[in-house]
């Protein structure tokens, strides 16, 4: 096409909820023709990670609705708010939440993130990861799947000064 | 019913954003220019989703129909 679009995004947040966006943007905006690079910056980076272990922490984000997974559909509605002092102080909590929030992706046929990297890489959307915050954070490219480029700001820029939308998640 | 003839069908009932619009720009692309797919999905978003995607790539969406909560889609490749 003569006028590709071009989508460029920072992905600053490693958690299970934050790593949604950057992926299905990015594999969505290959699906419609653009391009599409995405920029792995600080907790990002653990995205590009051969296994990912992305949780979530309920801790943390207080207008999180904790639903369950199971039972009737009235059941499952049901919001369940867990004062911080709990899900703070109480071991195993974010493993649990993450469990729950797989489980109820997965029963609403929402894609995981495996599968929306997946698909990203094979659209052709480009992956850079930032070499400051690696040699920072001590990740190592063997870690990391194949494909990814390396760079740093100057790289991200040089493609964004073109980008018809740029977003910083 | 619709009476165009569909040379692919795929069904993305239970899938939600964004998988209907990944799988079917896969399937799209299996395609020769002219051809129909037929796609099939519950997702209500992907109505206006799918309406979207054709506009931006250039896919005619021939029809979208919807019958006890699954849409319909016919899309024809550019």
């Amino acid at each position: 096409m003569a006028d590709t679009k071009k989508l460029a995004i920072i992905a600053s947040q490693g958690s299970l909820d934050w790593a949604y966006p950057p992926f299905i943007l990015a594999s969505t905006a290959a699906a419609m023709d653009m391009e599409a690079v995405i920029f792995f910056t600080f907790y990002g980076l653990p995205l590009l990670k051969k296994e990912i272990d992305a949780k979530v922490s309920p801790h943390s984000n207080p207008a999180m609705p904790m639903k369950m997974p199971f039972g009737s559909k009235e059941f499952q509605s049901m919001n369940w708010p867990i004062p911080n002092m709990i899900s703070g102080n109480m071991p195993g909590f974010d493993n649990m939440a993450t469990m729950l929030m797989k489980e109820t992706f997965k029963k609403k046929g929402v894609a995981t993130i495996e599968q929306l990297r997946g698909m990203c890489q094979e659209f052709g959307v480009r992956f850079i990861a930032c070499q400051m915050t690696m040699e920072v954070f001590g990740f190592e490219k063997e870690g990391f799947i194949d494909g990814v480029e390396y760079g740093g700001a100057a790289t991200f820029l040089e493609y964004a000064a073109d980008a018809n939308i740029s977003l910083f998640i | 019913m619709s009476e165009i003839a569909s040379q692919m069908e795929l069904n993305c009932e239970g899938l939600n954003c964004p998988l209907p619009i990944l799988k079917t720009k896969k399937a799209i692309d299996s395609l020769n220019s002219g051809e129909i797919l037929k796609m099939t999905a519950t997702d209500p978003g992907s109505v206006n989703d799918m309406a979207s995607w054709a506009k931006r790539t250039g896919h005619e969406l021939v029809s979208h129909t919807e019958s006890s909560n699954v849409h319909t889609f016919l899309i024809r490749k550019k």
